[in-house]
């Protein structure tokens, strides 16, 4: 009996141990032969390429960390922006999929069908290399909303200026704080005694107010830059001034947006279907009102069903994200996974790397999520 | 009755009813009218309003129009059916007119760009006159499309076996029902084994006189096809044994299981293909050399079978325990209760998910790029930097997409009706 259960694992642990050893000592033997030593100090040395497209300060004197960093925020910075605008789209057609009106339900089904079953990398190809180039020239581009500017070098728009930016960004985040422990009181309010505030308009209210205080009391200002035409040659033009976003940007984000947005409204359309409609009648049969019914009954199950597979589709975004590699967006399967490995010629750390750190978020969000779960679950007895 | 007193121009009588259903369809028609002299003639014809409101004339005709012939209980079938779907409300109204007036907007020039001022006869780039799309583009290079740099004279292989595959994987549907059991047998190993034979001799070539076709030359649609159906076949058992393993009550066969799925699932699969072209070849005896499109498949393949297991993973933890009691109550063992009793059960289960991760799958292979393998997005990206015929890419997009479509949506489709098919109610 005994050996019946120690026979499979001793196998299996066999098995794992073998490949690994087997694989770490050709390893090692192709790295002697090669002169390849195994270490992570070439993250020290100067890097020596440019990266287009930074969030830090970046050039090529600086290290490969820096570079492995800049690559990062790149990734992250495409995978928040993509997250936001596909929740928004999501949410939208998930709920417009179950409009009753018949022309905006097969709008959006028709949309959901259409861009899910198109692989990302050719959507992302086509916006790149297709619509964004049959954008005009920086010279011929017309006037958007009276400030900006979408040319085929990228969308140009005005850009804010800060002064005293610490102090917004602090009294920001304590209003953040402040709202928190409300909502928190609030609910602990709502559940013992009953008693309910306008939480929301509170909560807005303090989200603007005290921001606002900033400009008039801390010192804080903000202005505009515009972006203006330039000529650098005869046919050559630029936008000075302004925020620049580059047309890889601008692609990845739509083609990711777009196509993760089918998943999430697929996700929002069946939570709020598997909400039975006795939920619903027996809350109005309670004498809550309609905001009552959506707020305290309807949403907090229909979350429940939504959450867990729209942040797995928050994942996968970030995960696709990589693709960003194939239109040249410096992110960081392309700087680190590209660039830095033509350099260094350091497969295992560089591949290694940029795994562990995907794996990291992707751990991390799983981990986040199961706590998640756990929290929210219908505690039966 | 009350009703109709909220509908300050419509009448209870039949004949003033008859007039505003002809003023509502009058103002729509001028709506709709306006809204085309607008955007495909130039021609603003209520320019003499301030800039604002005319560009909404469109929507304000048509939503008085609907809000005319919104008439409950007409008494006409097809107007209490219009307005049931469609005109329910102002607001549902004006959101209707909207989409009504996209359609019209994007699908007219849809239409020239495809068909009417689309070029459809030539040989070369000058014979793309019009301002449509130039499909002269994609049947010159239909054959590259499809098979890549298959030498020309050589197709006729690749279609070959892949007719022969197909016959072969529609055979099960004919299998009597006597034979009925060996069916899983049949696809798991025998198809798998005979279609490996096919590739490696008829595709592959280099014996029985064929000419040897290097896996390089591979490519087009044909390659997408290759990759998909081999990462398909063996991502399968794998998944299996995974899932299995993830529920294994020993803790050495169950956290290795658990580690491997996360591993793969948590890294997307641009690194995991980087990992194939350019570690993999470090971590084997120098010298040893594993064929480009083979490590493609076991890197897809491993990918894969990482998700298949946490779906099938999902159908296992949806039976009731007592099956697993009923069945060990009659003396199974452990494999005779898992093959017999729970796999049937739980893969009915998860067939839509199964589907889901082999669309993703086939949507992933345009990714094989990175190593250097062209299938068919590969190909375009490919054609489109070919100095004679420069400026096309939008086309060959637009093909590729609708070739995907077409494969993504009739397998979702087959999905759903397998889904149908094997639905038990519990």
């Amino acid at each position: 009996m005994k050996l019946k259960k120690i026979l499979p694992q001793l196998l299996t642990l066999l098995f794992i141990v073998l490949i690994f050893g087997f694989f770490t000592m050709n390893a090692q033997e192709n790295m002697d032969t090669r002169g390849i030593e195994f270490g992570f100090g070439f993250l020290k040395q100067e890097a020596s390429f440019d990266i287009q497209f930074s969030l830090i300060d970046y050039d090529g004197s600086r290290s490969y960390a820096r570079a492995y960093l800049v690559g990062l925020l790149n990734t992250l910075l495409v995978s928040i922006i993509g997250i936001i605008l596909c929740t928004v789209l999501g949410v939208i057609v998930g709920i417009a999929r179950l409009s009753p009106n018949y022309l905006i339900r097969k709008t959006a089904s028709f949309y959901i069908e259409f861009f899910r079953n198109i692989p990302l990398l050719l959507q992302i190809f086509f916006w790149y290399f297709a619509a964004l180039r049959a954008l005009p020239m920086p010279e011929d581009a017309p006037l958007l909303l009276g400030s900006s500017f979408m040319t085929i070098k990228g969308l140009y728009t005005p850009a804010p200026v800060w002064n005293n930016f610490n102090i917004f960004l602090i009294v920001l985040i304590v209003a953040l704080v402040i709202i928190f422990f409300f909502n928190k009181f609030a609910k602990k309010k709502q559940e013992e005694l009953g008693k309910q505030y306008p939480k929301f308009l509170i909560s807005l209210g303090i989200f603007i107010i005290f921001p606002v205080l900033t400009f008039i009391v801390g010192g804080v200002d903000l202005s505009w830059s515009f972006p203006q035409l330039k000529q650098l040659a005869l046919t050559s033009f630029t936008y000075e001034g302004g925020m620049g976003i580059p047309p890889e940007l601008i692609a990845l984000t739509m083609a990711l947006t777009l196509y993760t947005a089918t998943f999430i409204a697929e996700n929002v359309r069946a939570g709020i279907q598997g909400i039975s409609k006795g939920q619903k009648e027996a809350a109005a049969s309670i004498g809550l009102t309609t905001t009552q019914v959506l707020k305290l009954v309807i949403m907090p199950q229909a979350l429940r069903i939504i959450i867990p597979p729209t942040t797995n589709q928050y994942l996968n975004l970030t995960k696709n994200s990589s693709l960003a590699a194939a239109i040249a967006y410096p992110d960081l399967v392309l700087v680190f996974a590209g660039t830095a490995m033509m350099q260094t010629g350091r497969a295992i750390e560089i591949v290694g790397i940029t795994m562990a750190t995907y794996l990291t978020i992707s751990l991390t969000i799983s981990l986040l999520m199961n706590w998640y779960n756990k929290r929210i679950a219908i505690q039966e007895k | 009755m009350s009703l109709y007193n909220f509908n300050l121009f419509k009448s209870k009588i039949q004949k003033n009813r008859n007039i505003s259903l002809i003023l509502g369809v009058l103002f729509f028609s001028i709506g709709i009218f306006d809204f085309c002299l607008n955007n495909f003639y130039e021609k603003n014809v209520t320019a003499f309003l301030p800039g604002f409101i005319s560009f909404f004339t469109p929507l304000i005709f048509g939503m008085i129009g609907l809000y005319l012939i919104r008439i409950e209980f007409s008494g006409i079938k097809q107007l209490d059916k219009l307005n049931k779907n469609i005109n329910t409300s102002n607001f549902n109204a004006a959101l209707s007119i909207s989409i009504i007036l996209l359609i019209i907007f994007s699908v007219t020039p849809l239409l020239n760009w495809f068909i009417l001022d689309a070029n459809f006869i030539g040989e070369n780039k000058e014979a793309c006159t019009g301002g449509g799309a130039c499909w002269v583009y994609i049947k010159i290079w239909f054959n590259r499309f499809m098979y890549g740099m298959y030498p020309n004279a050589e197709q006729w292989r690749v279609n070959a076996t892949f007719i022969i595959v197909l016959g072969l994987m529609g055979v099960g549907y004919f299998f009597p029902l006597k034979y009925k059991k060996y069916l899983v047998f049949y696809y798991v190993i025998i198809l798998p084994v005979i279609s490996f034979l096919l590739i490696y001799y008829l595709i592959s070539g280099g014996e029985f006189g064929l000419e040897w076709v290097e896996t390089g030359a591979w490519g087009g649609l044909s390659l997408t096809f290759i990759v998909s159906f081999f990462s398909l076949i063996f991502c399968f058992p794998i998944g299996m044994m995974l899932a299995l393993g993830r529920r294994s009550e020993l803790s050495v066969v169950k956290y290795s299981s658990l580690s491997f799925i996360e591993f793969w699932r948590g890294v997307p699969l641009i690194t995991v293909l980087f990992m194939s072209a350019v570690m993999f070849p470090m971590f084997l005896p120098d010298g040893t050399y594993v064929d480009k499109l083979i490590r493609v498949i076991v890197a897809i393949t491993l990918f894969e079978a990482a998700y298949t297991a946490e779906v099938i993973r999902g159908g296992l933890q949806a039976l009731p325990r007592g099956q697993y009691d009923a069945a060990k109550s009659l003396g199974m063992g452990y494999w005779r209760l898992h093959l017999l009793v729970i796999l049937p059960q739980a893969l009915k289960l998860v067939i839509p998910g199964i589907a889901n991760t082999f669309l993703a799958l086939v949507k992933d292979t345009p990714l094989i790029f990175v190593v250097g393998l062209l299938e068919l997005v590969g190909m375009l990206n490919l054609a489109k930097t070919n100095p004679k015929w420069l400026g096309f890419s939008m086309e060959g997009y637009v093909f590729a997409g609708i070739i995907f479509w077409i494969i993504c949506y009739s397998m979702s489709k087959y999905s759903q009706s397998l889904e149908l098919k094997y639905k038990t109610d519990r």
